[in-house]
């Protein structure tokens, strides 16, 4: 996750996320031709102190290891948010602080 | 009628690539299922392909597995006038659906990437629907070089 340590209150940034996923997309066969049953993240959410951002809903074409670039208008100084659940319910979550200067 | 030595072997390199995709069991999205998505996504609204939507993607892909897509809106971001969503259907691969990106005006600019698997060569599109309701378009064609589907 990669995310300013600060902004001025007005600033666009840009929040770069990344998260580890094999995003099993339910088309491949193992050794015995059987399917792999999908498993990926079909979810992330960004929240700022609370307040909705950026969200997203996935489906099997995204690929492994799911990167996401998106923007951020910052008013305040608070914390980000990272929310990412997979088809089994495992939640991932990450946070982090960003200043006012 | 006679038959010539080259339609002879242009018609059995024909039958010998229809057997050899024939034995696929894979599926692709039918038109239908595109269509679908893209009523799904815009409540019957017809999409304009305005130029408002910026879809950016490479023009050869040699990786199907990851495939780096952008996609960018210039609008206010104001409680008033936003982008509401953005989605990217892949023609082409087993499911039309790939992402849908969900925008709020604290997102300060509608602006997003990431990467997707694409099955083969084919078309991506998306959509964007505005606060207003309207719906723009823009569609890309990638060459795949090597398909992400793991097959």
């Amino acid at each position: 996750m990669k995310i300013p340590k600060s902004a001025a209150a007005g600033d666009i940034i840009t929040i770069k996320t990344l998260v580890s996923h094999a995003m099993e997309s339910g088309q491949r066969k193992d050794l015995d031709g059987e399917v792999i049953p999908r498993m990926i993240i079909n979810k992330f959410s960004c929240e700022f102190n609370g307040n909705p951002v950026f969200s997203c809903d996935m489906h099997s074409a995204v690929s492994a290891n799911p990167y996401f670039e998106f923007s951020a208008r910052i008013e305040e100084a608070g914390t980000f948010k990272m929310t990412w659940v997979d088809d089994n319910g495992v939640v991932i979550e990450a946070e982090q602080d960003i200043a006012l200067r | 009628m006679s038959i010539s030595r080259r339609s002879l072997l242009s018609t059995s390199a024909g039958l010998l690539l229809a057997g050899f995709f024939g034995t696929s069991t894979r599926a692709f999205a039918s038109v239908e299922d595109v269509e679908k998505a893209i009523a799904d996504f815009s409540g019957g609204i017809s999409p304009t392909d305005s130029g408002v939507l910026n879809l950016t993607t490479p023009e050869i892909a040699e990786n199907g597995n990851s495939v780096p897509v952008s996609v960018f809106v210039d609008s206010p971001m104001s409680p008033d006038s936003y982008v509401e969503s953005i989605i990217i259907l892949a023609e082409d691969n087993p499911h039309a659906d790939v992402i849908t990106f969900h925008f709020t005006p604290a997102s300060g600019v509608a602006s997003a990437s990431t990467r997707i698997r694409l099955a083969r060569t084919q078309s991506v599109m998306a959509l964007a629907k505005m606060s207003d309701g309207s719906i723009h378009s823009a569609r890309n064609e990638i060459k795949v070089t090597i398909g992400g589907c793991g097959g």
